[in-house]
């Protein structure tokens, strides 16, 4: 039985199928329309989602199979004090297969030693969020042809930005790569992303904290929120929430074919009046996630 | 200064200077029914000083915890008075039960019961990370 915990748990090929799958699906919705009828997806989110949970919700109701499961910690047993592991296998009982949000990093794993279902980490804290990054995958895919040969911008959040981190590191395992760094000083990317991934698989990269200055050769960019949750410190959110705001005047010099994407849900770091450009995709983005999770359960459910 | 040589039992050598009481204690050496002799300071051609470890009596050493706390140290089983076998400790893979995690976010920090693991993820740096949330064990 096989669960997605982290992205490095698929293979460039494992990636590869589901986004062939995944494609295969977005022309073909009816092939699949019950590929999964008599199955059961078991959301639990510990922690509130909206887009998230609806993706894998929809996904799985798109497949011709159920739905079961809860949308905060307070409506779980994890309020009466049950233990994640003892939650799963409850569930398992239940379901087919799990998707799990929880606000502690490391969660989902624990949930998967236990398991008898295959458990689909949908976000834990600011550690991992896998099918985020298979919804990046499908996207650059799609909207640039290739994986490959790609300059990507990534702005924001570098710190806390776990959809950064993990789009890095699957990002890293294509050829030609070049990744533009764009922060504030103080979310810059941590030092262990740079040392272990970056530097050790010789990916070039610069940091800055200019989005502008590389914008005109960017094939990619990638806008991430400042998360408020991630902050233990009002006062350093408040400073920085704000400190990139991407405009029409600052795609002035960017290619025509640039995708612009990012994870949702947008504060300000991208002004609506950028929404009704062609390289805006982060709308597209959301419906690619929803396919890509559909490639995704019937990959863990072993159904072709 | 000398000290009596065993007969039957363990000699814990190459131990960093002054490190002997930690690797004592994480051995729990002391619940020991049998004589145990730490030397500090001992003088030594490759390290300058070392501390060593003398435990009269065969038992069976946690290798895992030595490797983790110094990965320099050298086993000496002694059998009738004559060293039997020399061997190295390394770096274990995983280090169970040992140290806690620190980040505030692990799931570790709600669920107390779990195992605490920490996985080598650079042999070179010495770098271990929680299993869980992958934070890098502090020094």
């Amino acid at each position: 039985m096989k669960h997605l915990i982290d992205i490095k748990d698929l293979s460039v090929q494992e990636i590869e199928e589901l986004i062939k799958v995944a494609k295969d699906i977005m022309q073909n919705p009816e092939k699949y329309s019950e590929k999964c009828k008599h199955k059961k997806l078991a959301t639990l989110f510990f922690e509130p989602s909206t887009r998230t949970r609806l993706s894998f919700e929809s996904a799985m109701i798109e497949l011709g199979g159920n739905v079961i499961g809860f949308s905060s910690a307070s409506s779980s047993s994890t309020a009466k004090g049950e233990s994640v592991s003892d939650t799963i296998r409850t569930v398992g009982c239940y379901s087919d297969i799990i998707a799990m949000r929880h606000p502690k990093e490391g969660a989902p794993l624990v949930a998967s030693i236990k398991s008898t279902v295959p458990i689909i980490n949908a976000g834990d804290g600011g550690h991992n969020h896998p099918t985020q990054t298979l919804t990046d995958l499908l996207t650059i895919s799609c909207e640039k042809k290739r994986l490959d040969n790609l300059t990507i911008g990534l702005c924001g959040d570098l710190k806390f930005g776990r959809t950064v981190h993990s789009l890095i590191t699957a990002m890293s395992r294509y050829k030609n790569i070049k990744f533009i760094l764009i922060s504030p000083e103080e979310l810059k990317i941590p030092e262990y992303i740079k040392e272990e991934i970056l530097e050790k698989n010789n990916i070039e990269y610069v940091e800055t904290n200019d989005l502008e200055k590389y914008m005109n050769e960017l094939d990619i960019l990638y806008m991430t929120r400042v998360q408020k949750e991630r902050f233990f410190n009002e006062e350093d959110y408040l400073r920085l929430k704000d400190y990139y705001i991407l405009n029409k005047n600052k795609l002035e010099t960017a290619k025509e074919d640039l995708c612009i994407m990012h994870p949702l849900p947008r504060v300000n770091e991208i002004a609506t009046e950028v929404d009704d450009d062609p390289r805006a995709c982060y709308f597209k983005q959301v419906r690619y996630g929803k396919y890509i999770r559909m490639a995704l359960i019937l990959k863990l459910l072993e159904i072709k | 200064m000398n000290i009596d040589s065993i007969k039957n039992g363990i000699v814990i050598d190459h131990i960093k200077a002054k490190k002997g009481l930690e690797i004592y204690n994480a051995l729990n050496l002391g619940d020991l029914d049998c004589s145990v002799a730490i030397i500090t300071n001992a003088k030594s051609k490759k390290m300058g000083k070392k501390d060593i470890i003398k435990i009269d009596k065969s038992i069976d050493l946690d290798l895992d915890i030595l490797g983790y706390l110094d990965s320099n140290i050298t086993i000496n089983i002694i059998k009738n008075d004559e060293r039997v076998d020399k061997y190295h400790v390394e770096l274990p893979k995983e280090i169970v039960n040992t140290i806690k995690c620190k980040n505030p976010r692990c799931i570790t920090a709600q669920e107390t019961d779990l195992t605490h693991v920490f996985v080598l993820t650079d042999k070179d740096k010495k770098i271990y990370r929680c299993k869980y949330c992958e934070t890098i064990k502090e020094e």
